[in-house]
C-alpha cells in the first residue's frame, strides 16, 4: 500500500504577511501586499509596482549569526526564515550549530525561478568588469549558485537526506512539493522541506518588464494592480517571497504525535512540449488538462470531489484559457465550477516562490475551511464571465471544504498540480 | 604607525564575525590557530584578508595568504606590509 503524506509544518514570508498567523489573517481580510517599488521607478520600468515582504533583513538579523548573514542574499534570507518557521511549526527543534548529528531522514527541495541574480548584478558583474575579481570575496559562489538556498537550509537544520533546488519557472514551488511527495512515498525520506524562494530585486524583474508582461496601467493604484480574471488585467505584478511546506510520511507524523494540517493526496507534473498551442511562454491547454487530471488520478479522487481551486491565474491573457482548462478538466459547466481564487491578486507573482506561497495558502484554506477572496476582478473578463459566480470577491466560509486543487504553470510550457485534502484528527 | 597591540586588536575584531568557537575567541592570543582553534571556515579567509587590505591600505599576495595560520601570523604580515 502506498505511503500517505501529510503536511505537518508551514512557513511563509509573503508581501502581505510574514509568518503563518499574519499571512492567514491577510488572506482572510483580502489584504494586498503590493506597493510602488522605488527601484523600478528610478530605472525606468514601465510597471512601478511589486510585492515585497517587509522587514526581512531585520528578521534575518535577529535570527542568524553575523557570519551566516554575510553570505545570505535576499533569496537565502527568505528561504531560511520560511524553513525555520516550518520546522518549528512541525514541532521540531532547531539543532545547535555545534551539534554534530545529522538528520538522515529529512531533506529539502527548495526551488527558485531566477536564483541569486541580485548578487550577480550588484557584485559579480561590476567587480569583474572593473577587473577586481579577487575583490568578490569568498561568498559569491554560494550566493549565486541556484542550489544555494537549499544548501543554506541543510546547514541550518543538519539535513542529511536529498537536498536540492529545482527550477521550472513559475511552477517551481508547486513542483518542489510534488517531488518531495514522490520521495517520501518511495520510502527514501520521512520528511521533506519543500517550496521555493525568489529574492527581491529589480534585476530579477527587468526582463519581464521588457517583455511587456507586467501590468503598467495601475502604477498610481498599486493595490489594484494585480487583477487576475479581470477584463482590465494587463499583465502580472512581480513579487518576492518564500514558503516552505514540511511534508512527512503519515507514519512518522503519527509516531511523533505531530499536528497534521492537511494531507497531500496527489500531485502531478508535466510539460506541453511547446506544441498544440504551447510555447516557451504559453501553456499547451491539453497539457494543463492532463496535469490537473493526473493529479486527481494520483489522489484517487473524481473531479466532482474538488471543492475549491487555487489557480495559477497571473492576470495575463492566459487567465481565460486557464479557467477554461479547469472547467474542462473537472467536467464542470458554467455555474458549476467550485470557488476559484487567485492568491496573486493580493501578493503578485512571486515567480519560483509562487507555487509554494500559494500552497501554504491552500493548506490553510483546507485546514481552516475558507476560500480567500480574489481581489480586483469585479469586472470579470468576458471569456470568464460564464464562471463569474465561482469567483469569491469576499472571504468565503467553507466549513465543508475537503479537497482543494492548486496548480502552477510556467515558462517552458511546464505544469505542476497538487491536491490538498482536509485531515480529520 | 599602528602598534603591534593595535594591529592585534584590529585583527581580532575583523575575525570575530567569522569565529564559531566563542570560547577560543575569549582567550585569543597570538598563537591561536584561526582554522583549528577559532573554527573559522577556510573559505572565509578570503574575506578576512580583503578586510585587512581595506583597513590597513595594503595588498596581500596569494602566497602570503597561504602562509597565514595563527592570529600572530596575521599581525606580523600586516606589520611587515605597513612598515
Amino acid at each position: 500500500m502506498r505511503r500517505r503524506v501529510v503536511v505537518t509544518g508551514i512557513g511563509v514570508l509573503a508581501p502581505n504577511g510574514n509568518g503563518v498567523a499574519d499571512f492567514e489573517l491577510a488572506l482572510r481580510k483580502g489584504r494586498s501586499g503590493l506597493r510602488v517599488n522605488e527601484a523600478m521607478v528610478e530605472h525606468g520600468f514601465r510597471s512601478h509596482v511589486a510585492g515585497v515582504p517587509q522587514g526581512v533583513d531585520e528578521l534575518a538579523e535577529a535570527t542568524f549569526e553575523e557570519d551566516e548573514l554575510l553570505a545570505m542574499n535576499s533569496s537565502h534570507r527568505l528561504a531560511s526564515l520560511a524553513s525555520l518557521e516550518a520546522w518549528a511549526d512541525a514541532g521540531l527543534e532547531r539543532p545547535d550549530r555545534g551539534d554534530d548529528r545529522v538528520d538522515w531522514d529529512t531533506g529539502a527541495i527548495i526551488g527558485t525561478g531566477i536564483g541569486g541574480m541580485d548578487t550577480t548584478a550588484e557584485l559579480v558583474v561590476p567587480f569583474v568588469n572593473a577587473n577586481k575579481v579577487r575583490r568578490l570575496g569568498g561568498t559569491a559562489v554560494e550566493r549565486v549558485m541556484a542550489s544555494g538556498i537549499s544548501a543554506r537550509v541543510s546547514g541550518q537544520l543538519a539535513l542529511g537526506n536529498q537536498v536540492t533546488t529545482n527550477s521550472s519557472a513559475c511552477s517551481t514551488g508547486s513542483e518542489a512539493i510534488v517531488m518531495g511527495l514522490e520521495r517520501i512515498r518511495s520510502g527514501q525520506a520521512e520528511r521533506m522541506l519543500c517550496g521555493g524562494a525568489e529574492g527581491a530585486s529589480h534585476y530579477i524583474w527587468a526582463g519581464f518588464d521588457a517583455m511587456r508582461v507586467l501590468a503598467k496601467n495601475w502604477n498610481d493604484r498599486p493595490e489594484a494592480a494585480s487583477r487576475p480574471m479581470s477584463a482590465s488585467a494587463g499583465g502580472f505584478i512581480p513579487a518576492a517571497g518564500a514558503a516552505i511546506v514540511l511534508i512527512e510520511s503519515l507514519d512518522s507524523a503519527l509516531e511523533r504525535g505531530a499536528t497534521i494540517r492537511a494531507e497531500v493526496s496527489g500531485g502531478f507534473v508535466n510539460c506541453g512540449g511547446h506544441r498544440q498551442g504551447g510555447s516557451m511562454t504559453a501553456p499547451n491547454p491539453e497539457s494543463v488538462r492532463r496535469c490537473i487530471g493526473g493529479a486527481l488520478s494520483d489522489a484517487n479522487i473524481s473531479p466532482d470531489e474538488v471543492g475549491a481551486i487555487n489557480g495559477h491565474l497571473t492576470a495575463t491573457t492566459a487567465d481565460p484559457r486557464e479557467v477554461g482548462a479547469w472547467a474542462d478538466a473537472l467536467g464542470r459547466a458554467p455555474g458549476e465550477l467550485p470557488p476559484i481564487t487567485s492568491t496573486k491578486s493580493m501578493i503578485g507573482h512571486a515567480l519560483g516562490a509562487a507555487g509554494a506561497i500559494e500552497s501554504v495558502a491552500s493548506v490553510l484554506m483546507v485546514e481552516k475551511g475558507f476560500v480567500h477572496p480574489s481581489l480586483n476582478c469585479e469586472d470579470v473578463h468576458p471569456e470568464i464571465e460564464p464562471h463569474a459566480a465561482s469567483i469569491p470577491h469576499e472571504m468565503l466560509a467553507a466549513p465543508e471544504l475537503r479537497t482543494l486543487v492548486k496548480a502552477g504553470f510556467g515558462f517552458g510550457d511546464v505544469n505542476a498540480c497538487l491536491v490538498f485534502q482536509k485531515w480529520d484528527a | 604607525m599602528a602598534t603591534e597591540a593595535e594591529v592585534f586588536e584590529s585583527v581580532v575584531k575583523i575575525l570575530t564575525p567569522f569565529v564559531k568557537n566563542q570560547e577560543a575567541l575569549a582567550s585569543v592570543k597570538k598563537e591561536t590557530h584561526i582554522l583549528d582553534d577559532l573554527k573559522v571556515n577556510s573559505s572565509r579567509l578570503v574575506d578576512v584578508v580583503l578586510q585587512f587590505e581595506d583597513t590597513f591600505d595594503i595588498e596581500v599576495a596569494d602566497d602570503d595568504i597561504d602562509a597565514v595560520e595563527t592570529v600572530g601570523n596575521c599581525v606580523s604580515l600586516i606589520l611587515a606590509k605597513v612598515g
